[in-house]
């Protein structure tokens, strides 16, 4: 019972959100629109899950001096204070969790990845070789399509911003469609046997 | 020491260059262009073209669901993005239902509402709209497909759907006439087109960042997405056609110089590393 059970519960469950697809019929459409609401409310509680993960994990590492307890006892300080603004105050705009938000989160997360623009440069340098063919290839498109992507490489040769379009458009795309049909394929395959009870993994390891 | 034996040395040494030259070289590329204000003069691109034409053949009076699922991270690349489709969107007078996916998305999408209604004298409720994030993703995409206001119960501020104006007599996205999506990843545009585009008949386009650029291509092929802004190219170009230069011209200056100089860096690394290699043979 504690395999068939689950394993009818996402037959039935797959199907009908298979069903809904194809068919706006209300006997399918009612039923998918309350197993969404339930997928949404379920993925909610995933937040919950997480900020205690979190909680427990840094506390447990502060409490026994772990490896970089100090950025711990930063993370749960910001955690609880935001929690409490927002609690106290709401999330709404105009509020001091509003501000906080602006004012810290956002040129925090701004620089972190602004940062990138340096760690590609010095990795480029350091590691973007011609060392094979495929490798001259790819680094001969990268400059490519790096030079079309700017006004300096058309002014270079007017025809460059168009043959960049070119190569995203032929080799790029026909890469590409091949890696989304195979990865749909896969993903099809794979929902089909957890939906058959043919894959039953997410039951556990030894189901 | 020889002369062959120098130079080989300071080949060596350069092909070892100190990162931090490299770092303050990239930091000289970005920061003069922005410092002197230098403008930039960029070629529109086909699928920038298709987006602009898309919504400025909106009529007046009709919605657009403006999905802003992204997150400080991105800022740099899609806020331009963000703040060019709500300038076109406001100058054609059409209605905006923002919404996001991304928990750090609402914040944004209402700092350029602040910042750009009050110039086209739009009222919040009436014109435009903030539902906030819900969590969910693509149940989320599908349920307000569906049910636009069972999803969204009440908007970012905490006023219920049913009291806000511009809201009467929408119930889905079927009642929209397109989809503008600023998607910075998971969710985003691609889950836009699978789960709503085909399946709803709503025409949907947007922006994403310039890396996830090339991974859409083939929706933009197919039909499936109506255009795309990538990166902050994609935004210039786009202010460009608006010709309300922006946050997107402005940083492209910037950003031509600094493609400029990791093509130099590629350039000589390799030459350093031929070099030494032609040495070592």
């Amino acid at each position: 019972m504690k395999t068939e059970v689950p394993v009818v519960i996402a037959f039935v469950a797959g199907m009908l959100m298979i069903v809904s697809l194809f068919s706006p019929h209300p006997v399918f459409a009612g039923p998918a629109a309350v197993m969404r609401n339930w997928a949404i409310v379920i993925t909610a509680f995933a937040y919950v899950l997480g900020v205690a993960n979190i909680a427990r994990i840094s506390a447990g590492t502060v409490r026994t001096r772990g490896r970089d307890w100090r950025y711990k006892v930063v993370l749960l300080a910001s955690l609880g204070g935001m929690l409490g603004i927002g609690l106290a105050g709401g999330i709404q705009g105009g509020g001091l969790f509003d501000w906080s938000y602006m004012n810290v989160m956002v040129p925090m997360q701004s620089t972190m990845f602004s940062l990138l623009a340096f760690f590609i440069a010095s990795a480029a340098y350091r590691a973007f070789r011609a060392r094979s063919v495929e490798a001259t290839l790819l680094l001969v498109t990268a400059v490519i399509v790096m030079l079309g992507r700017v006004p300096v490489g058309e002014r270079l040769w007017s025809g460059l911003p168009a043959f960049t379009e070119w190569i995203m458009e032929v080799p790029n795309m026909a890469a590409k469609r091949g890696i989304m049909i195979g990865a749909a394929l896969g993903a099809i395959s794979t929902g089909l046997k957890m939906i058959l009870g043919l894959e039953r993994s997410y039951l556990g390891s030894d189901k | 020491m020889s002369a062959a034996g120098e130079r080989e040395g300071m080949v060596r040494r350069l092909s070892h260059l100190d990162r931090r030259i490299i770092y303050l070289i990239v930091l000289i590329c970005a920061a003069v262009p922005l410092v002197i204000g230098a403008r930039v003069e960029l070629s529109v691109g086909p699928p920038v073209r298709s987006l602009y034409d898309a919504v400025d053949s909106l009529p007046p009076g009709s919605y657009v669901y403006l999905a802003a699922d992204y997150d400080p991270g991105s800022l740099p690349e899609l806020y331009p993005m963000n703040v060019a489709f709500v300038e076109h969107l406001f100058s054609k007078d059409v209605k905006i239902i923002a919404a996001s996916l991304w928990a750090p998305g609402p914040p944004l999408s209402q700092r350029v509402f602040d910042d750009i209604a009050p110039r086209y004298g739009k009222t919040y409720g009436e014109d435009y709209v903030n539902l906030g994030f819900k969590e969910g993703r693509e149940a989320v995409m599908v349920s307000v497909a569906e049910n636009l206001k069972g999803t969204f119960p009440e908007d970012y501020f905490g006023t219920p759907c049913g009291e806000i104006p511009m809201l009467d007599g929408i119930n889905s996205l079927r009642d929209v006439s397109m989809i503008v999506n600023v998607s910075a990843g998971y969710p985003g545009i691609k889950e836009w087109v699978q789960q709503i585009a085909t399946r709803f008949d709503i025409p949907v386009g947007g922006g994403v960042t310039a890396v996830s650029g090339p991974e859409m291509y083939p929706y933009i092929q197919s039909g499936q997405l109506v255009g795309l802004l990538a990166g902050m190219k994609g935004a210039g170009e786009y202010e460009q056609l608006l010709e309300k230069p922006g946050l997107g011209l402005a940083g492209m200056a910037s950003q031509s110089s600094v493609h400029v100089a990791v093509i130099v860096f590629i350039g000589l690394a390799n030459l350093f590393y031929f070099l030494d290699r032609r040495k070592g043979r």
